[in-house]
């Protein structure tokens, strides 16, 4: 049995090496039961590889990994029963109908017949799924998928579910609705460990954060923790005429006396500010001192602005993830 | 409909109550869970109907097109041509038939639901078994449907409905061991296609290097030595023995070593390979 009081995830030097490719490289965590954390970090950081060694999928070649209380090397059946994970590609049968799929879970649950299509229904009419129930799965939108992958992972009501980026390829909409039924996922008791690539969705949704590059935590903390280390706010700036780009970052990083950086897009800038409100008078100071601007914004940090701020290099989203699978 | 989603405090409501605690039932054991997994093996062929057409129209186009091609020059007539071909027709379709199991795996795990079914609390293996046991409805309707067209072009079966129900069953076992060379290749290379290139590769000489079409006297002696030994024309032989209502206890025996043999050494490697990380 567990003990109510075991951390849900506790890890000790984890590391998970596929060749000479180190993809979870000593990570250590420590996730309270009944709270949403998060793992930020771009493609091929080791965020799926972390959450499939804890899911039992994937065995450590080093360090220590307890999931509600269990080893997940010595007692992976005990792990199993506690815990679901919706991973990153759909992990629904796309041929059968959302109902199917229910059913099809919930009987090797251990539901029997009428109590697993009982269960089923009960689950797609909570999810809003009850009129494509018997549609095929192939027929369903991207967020209707989305809802029927979680809901496939609360047949049993887990203790601890892993969700693999729940929201990537999401519109707006479906994102809202996936981060309600988390927060409603926990509020019942449960722990939810998710990974994105988004640090709003981390904000929006998580107690701690772990950034994660390389395999390894290069930060950890409150969504205000970190922050504070990116800076509060960041203002985009896009200039009429790119040419003059070099002398508006220079002459911004001098107004400011804070970090600017070139964006992707040729004619912009990205500066971090420590207070958002100076971003107007940032604004009206390039304009003033005749760069003409064609675009601004302020905004939170994206998660290449975080990682900027924390490594002094832009996420890598490479090409070669080492995330088990391609 | 996603569209017209319904107040959110309801919804709200009513996922609480879904996800709200309850006595969990212990989760399937090996045979629930077979079972669970050959019933979703039945509901993609309900879904998707036009999966057995192949194994439909294949084996007509075959019966149909051999008899009346070879069947004066090579019998004398259609009609004898089509007591001796018949039950050769027969394990050909049975046999490729087999390599479905290897597709279905494959197909599994290049997508999501392989990590789904893996981290379920029951028995590991549980997928394969049920996808083969699925199958096995596949090769029965396979030799269901050239029985059917054979009676249709005046074929008899001297043994009867006896007869012909223990050809099925044969069938069915051997198709079933052999499935397991094809689920190992499909554990081994990376597309669902390739799994059937390689699969008619290794089918396409073992059912025409044998006495499926033609008898193999006047086939060179080297020939007639590798169809001796080929377990499909063993397979065929037994076929014939049963349907003719010939004493076929030896040949059913000898058609038995090659699926026992292949279950024997692919069974563990599918086993392994499919317990392996990936």
């Amino acid at each position: 049995m567990t003990t109510p009081s075991s951390p849900a995830v506790e890890t000790h030097g984890l590391t998970k090496t596929f060749g000479d490719k180190r993809a979870v490289d000593g990570v250590d965590l420590h996730i309270r039961r009944g709270s949403i954390f998060g793992l930020l970090g771009p493609n091929g950081a080791g965020k799926t590889t972390t959450v499939r060694l804890l899911a039992t999928l994937l065995r450590p070649s080093a360090g220590t990994a307890r999931v509600l209380g269990h080893d997940v090397t010595a007692e992976p059946h005990l792990v199993r029963r506690r815990v679901s994970l919706t991973g990153q590609f759909a992990s629904v049968d796309e041929d059968l109908t959302g109902r199917e799929n229910l059913v099809l879970l919930a009987r090797l649950l251990g539901f029997a017949g009428r109590a697993a299509r009982a269960r089923a229904d009960e689950l797609l009419a909570a999810f809003d799924l009850a009129d494509a129930a018997g549609r095929q799965v192939r027929t369903y939108s991207g967020g209707m998928r989305r809802r029927l992958d979680i809901a496939a992972s609360l047949i049993s009501t887990p203790d601890l579910l892993f969700l693999d980026e729940p929201t990537t390829g999401l519109d707006p909409r479906s994102r809202g609705r996936v981060w309600d039924i988390v927060r409603l996922l926990v509020d019942g008791g449960a722990t939810v460990l998710l990974t994105t690539q988004y640090l709003e969705e981390a904000d929006q949704l998580c107690e701690r954060i772990a950034v994660i590059d390389h395999g390894r935590v290069i930060a950890e903390g409150t969504s205000a923790e970190l922050k504070a280390s990116v800076g509060r706010g960041v203002l985009h700036v896009r200039l009429a005429d790119p040419l003059v780009r070099p002398a508006a970052l220079r002459f911004l990083a001098g107004h400011l006396g804070e970090p600017v950086h070139a964006a992707d897009d040729p004619a912009g800038l990205t500066a971090q500010l420590s207070d958002p409100a100076r971003a107007a008078s940032a604004v009206a100071a390039l304009a003033s001192s005749g760069f003409r601007l064609s675009d601004f914004s302020l905004g939170q940090p994206s998660l290449d602005e975080v990682f900027f701020a924390l490594t002094g290099h832009p996420a890598e989203t490479a090409a070669d993830n080492g995330e088990g699978r391609g | 409909m996603s569209a017209d989603t319904p107040p959110v405090r309801d919804v709200d409501a009513a996922i609480r109550e879904a996800l709200s605690p309850r006595p969990q039932p212990k989760p399937a054991g090996v045979v629930t869970a077979v079972l669970t997994f050959a019933w979703r093996a039945l509901l993609k062929i309900k879904h998707m109907p036009e999966q057995l057409f192949d194994v439909v129209v294949t084996p007509i186009m075959f019966t149909v097109l051999f008899t009346y091609l070879f069947g004066g020059a090579l019998a004398g007539s259609t009609d004898a041509y089509l007591q001796f071909l018949l039950p050769g027709i027969l394990v050909q379709s049975v046999v490729f038939t087999s390599v479905y199991s290897g597709l279905t795996l494959n197909t599994d795990i290049s997508k999501g639901i392989y990590d789904r079914f893996r981290s379920l609390p029951v028995w590991s293996l549980s997928p394969v078994l049920g996808t083969m046991a699925g199958d096995v409805i596949r090769y029965t309707v396979s030799s269901v449907i050239v029985f059917l067209i054979g009676f249709a072009m005046g074929y008899r079966a001297e043994a009867g409905i006896v007869g012909i129900v223990a050809v099925i069953l044969l069938l069915d076992l051997f198709a079933a061991g052999l499935s397991w060379v094809f689920t190992t290749l499909a554990l081994l290379v990376r597309t669902p296609s390739t799994v059937m290139t390689l699969g008619w590769m290794v089918l396409m000489p073992l059912t025409f290097a044998s006495n499926v079409f033609v008898d193999p006297a006047t086939m060179p002696p080297w020939l007639q030595t590798i169809v001796a030994y080929n377990p499909v024309a063993l397979l065929v032989t037994a076929a014939r023995a049963i349907l003719d209502g010939a004493p076929a206890a030896g040949p059913v025996m000898a058609a038995l070593i090659a699926p026992v043999v292949v279950t024997a050494v692919f069974g563990p490697v599918t086993m392994m390979l499919y317990r392996r990380e990936r």
